[in-house]
C-alpha cells in the first residue's frame, strides 16, 4: 500500500498540484474568487454541458454495441478467435491523429459512407460518438469479457434445470456476476469519453469543445493558468463524482464468484441464433473497427507498393536526425519499462484493496487511482515541468519521465482489470492456506496468482498498448534523438509533402502491427499450470 | 501475524522501483560547461555534419529539447524561468515575443554577425536576435484553377468574390499559428475595426474552418498529397510560402513544377527569434551557440530543413525555393506589441464571429 501511494504522491498529486496553485495563487494569497468568475461564462457552461452529454452518449453506444461481443469472446470458440482479440485492442492503442485520419476516410467527406450513401457525419456529433466507439470498443471487451469467460456456465445451466426460462437465468445469475465488470467498463469509457481531446480536436472541427481541450487551449496557447487551474478543479471535482459513485455501486455487489478456467467455458456456437450472433459482432466490428485500418494500411502504400516504408529507413536529416524506424524500439523500450512499473504499483494497490482488513481509508484509495484518467494530460506536464525540477528529483530530462507518465494512466488499468477478478477470490482459499502454515507471500503465489494470472496478462496487455499510444504526456519530453512512433507520426504528419504524408501512414501501420502482435504474444504466454481450478 | 512481513516485502519492492527511478538523473551536472542545451518546439532541425562542425569548433556538446508546439514551447520556457531547462530558446516568433519578453525570459545578449542581418528583420534591444523568417500565405491548388480556367485568387479581397466561394480552408486562429497569422494579416490589412467585416464576408463566401494545419492541409486541401488521397475538395488553403518547394521535394519522382502556388497578396510575415535564457546554466556556451545560429552555414542549412528563410545577407537558399515558393513581396506585417495587447481580444471576437 505504502509504495503505489508514494508514487501517486509524487508523481501525480504533487505535480498537479504544484500546477494549480502556481494558477491560483498570486503573492500568497489564493484567489478563489476566480471559480465563481470563469464558472459564470456561457462559453464555459456550455463546454461543461457537451462534454458531460458527449461523454454519456458515447458511454452508451460503445456499451450497446461492444457488450454483445464481449459475449462472442467469452462463450465461443471460433478460428481467428485470438487475432480477432487483438485486432480490436489495437484501435485503442493508436494516437489520435491517426484515428482522426482514418475516420475522416469513413464517414468523411468522399468516405466510404459518402460514396454508398452520400452521408458525411464529420464535423458532427455522431462522427465523435462512433470515434469513441472505435476507441473504446476493447475496453468493454476486455475487462467485461475477461470475467465472463472464467463464469462457470453450469451455475445459469442449474437454474435453467430448476425452471427459471433462459432470459431469467441470465438475468438472476450472469448479470449480478457481471455488474461489477461492466460498471468498471463502463466508468472508464466514460471518463476516456470525458476527457476526451484529439478524437473531438480533429472530427468535431473547431465548433465543438470539450473541457480537456479547453484546459489545453487555455494552458498551452493563451497561458491563462488560472482559468486553466479552475477548470482542472471542476474537471477534478467531476472525475471524482463520477467515480465516487461508481464505488458506491460496485461495493454493494461484489461478491465472491466461483471462477473456473476460461478454456472450458468457450465452445463452438450451435443453432442459428447463435451463429446469427457471432456474424453480426464480427461484422460490426469489420464495418466499425476494420475498416478505419484498413483505409490506413491502403494509404501507407504508394503506387509502386512499399516505397514510403523503405523511405522510413534513412533519415534525411530533417524531420529527425534518426531514421524514423527507429522510433519503434524507442516505442517498444518504453512500453516494457511502463508496462513493468504499472503493473507492480498496481499490482500492490490491487493487492492490498482485496485485503480483508482494507479499511474506508483504503477503499477511498480505489478512487484516487482512478484520477489521473480525468486529468488532462497538458495539466500533468506542466505539473512535472515545474514540481520535478530540483535534485534528487530532477528528472526533466531523464528518459525515466516518459515510462513514468505513461505508467500513470496504465496503473487505473491494471487496478480496475485485476480487482474484480481478486475480490471474487474466495477468502476460505487464503484462510485455509494461512492455517496451513503459508506465509501471506506464499498464498498469494499459490492461491491468488494462479486465478489472476489471466487478469493481470491482460492488464499487462492494457498497460503496454496504452503506453505504446500515448502521445500527451510523450510530447513533453520528447528528445530528438529519440521519438517515439505516435510523437514520429505527428511529426511527420505536421510537414508538407508526399512523402511525409506517406511516411506517417506507413508508421502508423506499423504501429497497429507492434500493437496487435504484442498483444497476440501476451495472448498466447500461459505459464505451467499450477492452480486447480 | 504476518502482516508486518508482507509489508516489510512490499516496502522492499518499492524501494528497489524508486532506486531504479532515481538513477537515471541527466548528466549535465556531471560533464560540467562542456555541454550546451537548446530548447526548442517540435519543428526544429539540422543536418547533422552542420552541427557536428559547430560541436568540433566550439568544443561543446549541443543538446537539443524539444518542447511540444511553438506556444507550448514558449509557455513552458516561462514556466521554469527560473529554473530554465537550457541555455538558450530557439523559436519565439513575432506572435509570441512581447509575452517572452514581458515575462522576461531572456537576458541580453548582441550575437556576432547582428549586424549582417537584414533592415527589415532586426529588433530593438538585444535580448533575443532574429534567426529565419517565414510567410504564411494561401497556397493554391494549380490543377483546379487550370481545370476550371479559373485564375487563382492574388489578394485578401479575391477571397471574399463569388468566384471563389466554397473553395477556402483555413485553421481555428485560437489553437493554430497559420490560423492565428492568417487573421492577423487580415487585421493588418483592413485596420482593427474593419477585419470583422471581412470575416462576416469570407464566413458568407463558404470558408471552412478546421483545427490544425494538419488537417487543413492533409484532408481538406486538394493540391496535398494527403489531400489527393483523401479526395480533398478545397482548392485554396492557408499554408506557407514554403509548402510548394516541400510538395516538390517529398515526391517521388520530383515534378518539373509544383503542383502548388502561392497566393502572392494574402501573405502574413512570421519571423523566429532565439535568445539566450535568464537564469542558463552554461551562459558562455548559450552565447556560442546563438553566434552560430547566426553563420552562413547555418542559416543555408536552415530552408530544407526547417522549411524556412535565412534572414542573413549573403545566405543562399536552394533552387526549389526560389523556383517555386519564392518569399512574399509585401507581406502583411505587424508589431510584436500590438499583436500582445489585441491577441486575445481579437482571436476571442474572431471565434464568435466564425465558428459560432
Amino acid at each position: 500500500m505504502a509504495v503505489p501511494i508514494a508514487f501517486f504522491a509524487v508523481f501525480f498529486a504533487y505535480p498537479v498540484a504544484a500546477i494549480v496553485a502556481r494558477g491560483l495563487e498570486t503573492d500568497g494569497t489564493w484567489q478563489f474568487g476566480r471559480i465563481t468568475d470563469v464558472l459564470t461564462q456561457p462559453d464555459i457552461r456550455h463546454v461543461l454541458w457537451f462534454t458531460t452529454w458527449q461523454a454519456l452518449a458515447s458511454t452508451a453506444l460503445t456499451l450497446l454495441v461492444a457488450l454483445p461481443g464481449a459475449y462472442v469472446f467469452a462463450r465461443f470458440d471460433f478460428p481467428g478467435k485470438q487475432i480477432l482479440r487483438a485486432v480490436v485492442t489495437v484501435p485503442f492503442v493508436l494516437p489520435t491523429v491517426v484515428v482522426g485520419t482514418a475516420f475522416l476516410a469513413l464517414v468523411g467527406r468522399g468516405g466510404l459512407l459518402d460514396e454508398l450513401w452520400g452521408v458525411r457525419l464529420d464535423t458532427t456529433v455522431w462522427a465523435i460518438l462512433l470515434a469513441h466507439v472505435f476507441f473504446n470498443y476493447a475496453v468493454v471487451v476486455r475487462t467485461v469479457g475477461g470475467l465472463w469467460a472464467q463464469l462457470d456456465p453450469r451455475q445459469e445451466e442449474a437454474a435453467r434445470m430448476l425452471g427459471a426460462s433462459r432470459l431469467r437465468a441470465w438475468r438472476t445469475v450472469t448479470l449480478p456476476a457481471l455488474a461489477p465488470a461492466v460498471a468498471a467498463a463502463a466508468l472508464m469509457v466514460f471518463l476516456f469519453t470525458f476527457t476526451s481531446f484529439g478524437v473531438v480536436q480533429i472530427l468535431g472541427g473547431p465548433t465543438f469543445s470539450t473541457l480537456e481541450v479547453e484546459i489545453y487551449r487555455q494552458t498551452s496557447e493563451i497561458f491563462d493558468l488560472s482559468t486553466a487551474a479552475v477548470l482542472t478543479l471542476i474537471q477534478f471535482v467531476a472525475v471524482g463524482a463520477v467515480l465516487a459513485l461508481h464505488a458506491w455501486s460496485v461495493r454493494r455487489r461484489e461478491t465472491a464468484l466461483r471462477l473456473v478456467d476460461e478454456s472450458v467455458t468457450a465452445r463452438r456456437p450451435r443453432g442459428a441464433g447463435e451463429w446469427g450472433l457471432l456474424a453480426g459482432v464480427v461484422g460490426s466490428v469489420a464495418v466499425l473497427l476494420v475498416l478505419p485500418l484498413a483505409v490506413l494500411v491502403q494509404r501507407s502504400l504508394d503506387a509502386s507498393g512499399f516505397g514510403y516504408y523503405r523511405a522510413l529507413t534513412h533519415s534525411d536529416g530533417g524531420v529527425f536526425l534518426v531514421a524514423p524506424i527507429e522510433a519503434v524500439g524507442n516505442s517498444l523500450e518504453y512500453a516494457l519499462a511502463a508496462t513493468a512499473i504499472a503493473v507492480v504499483i498496481g499490482g500492490l494497490a490491487a493487492a492490498a484493496l482485496t485485503r480483508r482488513d482494507a479499511g474506508r481509508f483504503v477503499r477511498g484509495f480505489d478512487a484516487l487511482l482512478m484520477l489521473p484518467l480525468g486529468v488532462s494530460a497538458v495539466t500533468v506536464g506542466f505539473g512535472f515541468l515545474i514540481s520535478l525540477d530540483e535534485p534528487p528529483l530532477d528528472l526533466r530530462q531523464s528518459w525515466i519521465l516518459v515510462p513514468l507518465a505513461q505508467a500513470l494512466v496504465g496503473v487505473p488499468f491494471v487496478v480496475r482489470t485485476m480487482l474484480p477478478v481478486l475480490r471474487a477470490v474466495d477468502h476460505r482459499l487464503r484462510e485455509a492456506a494461512a492455517v496451513l502454515g503459508a506465509s501471506p507471500w506464499r498464498v498469494w503465489r499459490e492461491v491468488d496468482l494462479p486465478m489472476v494470472r489471466r487478469a493481470l496478462l491482460i492488464a499487462a496487455g492494457f498497460a503496454f498498448a496504452v503506453s505504446l499510444g500515448e502521445f500527451g504526456a510523450t510530447v513533453f519530453i520528447a528528445r530528438p534523438d529519440n521519438p517515439t512512433l505516435p510523437v514520429a507520426v505527428a511529426r511527420l504528419l505536421g510537414r508538407a509533402g508526399d512523402l511525409n504524408y506517406g511516411q506517417a501512414m506507413a508508421l502508423s501501420t506499423i504501429l497497429m502491427v507492434v500493437c496487435a502482435v504484442a498483444l497476440l504474444v501476451l495472448e498466447r504466454l500461459r505459464t505451467d499450470r499450477t492452480g486447480e481450478f | 501475524m504476518n502482516n508486518k512481513k508482507f509489508l516489510a516485502a512490499v516496502v522492499g519492492l518499492g524501494l528497489v522501483t524508486l532506486s531504479a527511478c532515481g538513477s537515471s538523473s541527466d548528466d549535465s551536472e556531471s560533464s560540467g560547461s562542456k555541454t550546451v542545451t537548446l530548447v526548442s518546439h517540435d519543428s526544429w532541425a539540422v543536418s547533422k555534419n552542420v552541427l557536428a562542425d559547430f560541436e568540433k569548433k566550439s568544443g561543446y556538446k549541443v543538446k537539443v529539447l524539444e518542447d511540444g508546439d511553438a506556444g507550448q514551447a514558449v509557455n513552458k520556457a516561462i514556466l521554469t524561468k527560473d529554473n530554465p531547462q537550457g541555455d538558450v530558446f530557439f523559436g519565439v516568433d513575432n506572435t509570441l515575443l512581447s509575452r517572452a519578453l514581458d515575462n522576461g525570459l531572456f537576458q541580453s545578449y548582441e550575437a556576432k554577425g547582428a549586424d549582417r542581418i537584414k533592415a527589415g528583420y532586426r529588433v530593438d534591444g538585444d535580448k533575443v536576435t532574429p534567426i529565419d523568417t517565414g510567410d504564411i500565405c494561401v497556397n493554391y491548388d494549380k490543377a483546379y484553377f487550370t481545370e476550371h480556367k479559373l485564375q487563382p485568387p492574388t489578394s485578401y479581397d479575391d477571397l471574399i468574390k463569388p468566384a471563389y466561394k466554397n473553395l477556402l480552408v483555413t485553421e481555428n486562429a485560437s489553437t493554430s499559428s497559420p490560423g492565428l497569422g492568417f487573421l492577423l494579416g487580415s487585421a493588418a490589412k483592413y485596420g482593427d475595426d474593419s477585419w470583422q467585416g471581412y470575416w462576416k464576408k469570407l464566413k458568407a463566401n463558404g470558408v471552412k474552418v478546421v483545427d490544425g494545419w494538419e488537417q487543413a492541409y492533409n484532408e481538406e486541401f486538394s493540391g496535398s498529397a494527403g489531400g489527393k488521397k483523401a479526395k480533398a475538395d478545397r482548392p485554396l488553403v492557408v499554408s506557407y510560402a514554403s509548402s510548394p518547394p516541400a510538395e516538390v521535394i517529398y515526391a517521388d519522382p520530383k515534378p518539373t513544377t509544383a503542383p502548388t502556388g502561392v497566393a502572392q497578396g494574402t501573405c502574413f510575415r512570421q519571423i523566429e527569434y532565439a535568445g539566450l535564457l535568464s537564469n542558463a546554466a552554461n551562459a558562455k556556451g548559450g552565447k556560442a551557440l546563438l553566434d552560430f545560429l547566426l553563420t552562413k552555414e547555418f542559416q543555408q542549412d536552415m530552408p530544407l530543413n526547417m522549411f524556412v528563410y535565412p534572414v542573413v545577407n549573403g545566405a543562399q537558399v536552394p533552387a526549389e525555393f526560389t523556383q517555386y515558393g519564392p518569399q512574399a513581396k509585401d507581406p502583411e506585417t505587424m508589431d510584436p506589441a500590438k499583436i500582445a495587447d489585441n491577441r486575445d481580444d481579437w482571436v476571442k471576437s474572431w471565434t464568435s464571429l466564425v465558428l459560432k
